[in-house]
């Protein structure tokens, strides 16, 4: 399942990213392996969704590297990034809002000029009917949890190597966050897909996740098994108490 | 009646030419957010582009059929200002991408004062005229002693606009090029997060308003004869009026204000006064910003969430 041998397929190294003279990010070090769910959890401001888009390059890392199948794509523009099977459902969701909900997928399929568009939107169908419903509606004029659903199928679209996403469940009623982290297990059990998922719900990012990252002030403070990091103490109280259980 | 449908008839091929313009200045305010005041000089440059080109078919190759050379002129046109309005992109505006907002504003302003000067150096001061085109036209009304004429010419700019309108909107809403534009106009990041190359894009954007701006330039310089270097200020102002009365950012509004602006000028001109037509065009720009800066068909700046 989770293919620990060999090379990473992304290896973040060192990673330091700045907004100007502020340091976001101060050297984080984050490996995600072929056919994993990896989760990285933190606060607000901790630094999550910049990891996510120094990933992307967009900013870049100032210092350090990432490393996709082994290549540096450090400084490779954010568009050539993507082209790499590298799928992002960012921060915001960020659906085009005048574009209806099968152009806002056309979107998502523009790496291969819709070569598949067919069959792969039946499987976003089946796996999220809802957007089955609302095909022709505007981005816009969706629910927030319609909304997430379409960024999640947006990102697999572009039939990803690695799907980034940042926090699907923010906003989102507990019946939907169980929804989508269901498809995302079932997407990585029956066809390997590589998960790298950013949450604030700690819970259920690391009941679902193989391994996880926890992310302080933009340090990597702790590391291990979903299951490790879900039992201990610090991680409890700081993420867990008063929260879902 | 007649004096009204003659004015009409006028006022729709004027507002054609506008409307080629203006979907030029919108198009690029849509995707970047900027006013791209050389667009006008862009047209009057282009009108000079078909303006040469028309001289050597039909005096150094002896071309005889004027509908033949019109053609092999306005695709000339089309192409040259479409690589000049890439190459001012490529210079003047994308190395200021992500500087202050003003930046690339100045900056086109500049480059409009380049283009107006340097056809004037190169051209000349003077009004440039072609040698005369087909003529005719067909009698709509005729009462009164007055006869209401659609020219050969007016038909051909109607149909050249509508059929070019009508390529233009397909590649917008149908095709991955219009998909890429309208994202990037929409969220510029998340295209880039998609794989869709926003430089390229945005270069396109400037490609195709240009190749409109080229072929409204050929129209104009076949409808009035004559082009001069000062000719892209004031229809190029006209133009960005329309865009501002349509909602700028909306290619249909681009369209409907191009025909308004053409109306209220020809039926300005042809009731009241015609010294007093550009008076008339420009009062409406500022009623619109002052009472309706959004347009006719603009959204209102209140979406982004």
């Amino acid at each position: 399942m989770s293919g620990q041998n060999g090379a990473p397929l992304l290896s973040v190294q060192g990673a330091k990213t700045y907004y100007g003279k502020i340091i976001a990010l101060k050297g984080v070090d984050v490996d995600v392996h072929k056919g994993e769910i990896v989760t990285l959890i933190g606060a607000n401001g901790a630094g999550k969704s910049t990891l996510m888009m120094t990933i992307c390059g967009n900013p870049r890392a100032r210092e350090g590297k990432v490393l996709f199948e082994g290549r540096d794509i450090t400084n490779l523009p954010t568009h050539e990034i993507a082209r790499l099977r590298i799928a992002q459902s960012p921060e915001g969701r960020r659906i085009f809002p005048r574009m209806t909900v099968l152009e806002n997928l056309q979107m998502g399929a523009a790496l291969d000029n819709l070569a598949h568009f067919d069959q792969d939107v039946e499987r976003m169908f089946t796996l999220f009917p809802r957007l089955k419903e609302r095909v022709a509606q505007r981005g816009g004029t969706l629910s927030g949890g319609e909304q997430q659903m379409l960024a999640i199928a947006r990102a697999l679209m572009a039939r990803p190597k690695l799907l980034m996403l940042d926090e699907p469940s923010l906003g989102l009623a507990p019946l939907i966050v169980k929804q989508i982290f269901d498809v995302i297990g079932e997407l990585n059990r029956t066809e390997g897909l590589t998960v790298f998922l950013v949450e604030q719900n700690a819970y259920h990012a690391l009941k679902l996740a193989h391994r996880g990252y926890v992310l302080v002030n933009g340090l990597v403070t702790m590391t291990g098994t979903g299951r490790e990091l879900l039992q201990k103490p610090e991680i409890r109280a700081a993420y867990l108490e008063g929260g879902a259980h | 009646m007649e004096v009204f449908l003659q004015q009409l008839i006028n006022g729709i091929t004027l507002g054609s030419i506008y409307g080629l313009i203006a979907i030029g200045y919108t198009m690029v305010f849509g995707i970047i957010g900027m006013v791209n005041f050389s667009h006008g000089d862009v047209f009057m440059t282009s009108a000079f582009i078909a303006l040469i080109f028309l001289l050597v078919l039909t005096t150094v190759f002896g071309m005889t059929s004027m509908i033949l050379a019109l053609i092999i002129v306005m695709v000339i046109a089309m192409v040259l200002t479409s690589l000049l309005s890439w190459a001012i992109e490529r210079i003047a505006y994308r190395p200021l991408r992500g500087s202050f907002r003003l930046a690339p504003l100045i900056s086109a302003i500049g480059m409009s004062i380049v283009l107006s000067n340097f056809v004037q150096v190169a051209q000349g001061p003077r009004n440039k005229p072609i040698p005369p085109m087909f003529s005719g036209g067909v009698t709509v009304m005729d009462s009164n002693n007055f006869a209401v004429t659609l020219s050969y010419k007016q038909i051909m700019i109607w149909v050249v606009t509508a059929v070019l309108l009508a390529a233009f909107w397909y590649i917008v809403q149908k095709t991955s090029l219009g998909r890429a534009q309208r994202a990037c106009e929409q969220d510029r990041k998340m295209a880039a997060l998609l794989g869709v190359n926003v430089d390229r894009t945005i270069s396109l954007t400037f490609v195709m308003g240009a190749a409109l701006a080229a072929v409204a330039g050929t129209l104009y310089l076949s409808y009035y004869g004559v082009v001069n270097f000062s000719d892209g200020f004031v229809p190029g102002v006209k133009a960005f009026t329309a865009a501002v009365l349509g909602g700028i950012g909306s290619l249909p509004g681009a369209v409907i204000g191009g025909l308004l602006i053409g109306l209220i000028e020809t039926f300005w001109s042809g009731y009241f006064s015609i010294d007093y037509k550009d008076v008339a065009a420009f009062s409406i720009l500022a009623i619109v910003l002052i009472f309706m800066p959004q347009g006719l068909l603009g959204r209102p700046e209140v979406e982004k969430v």
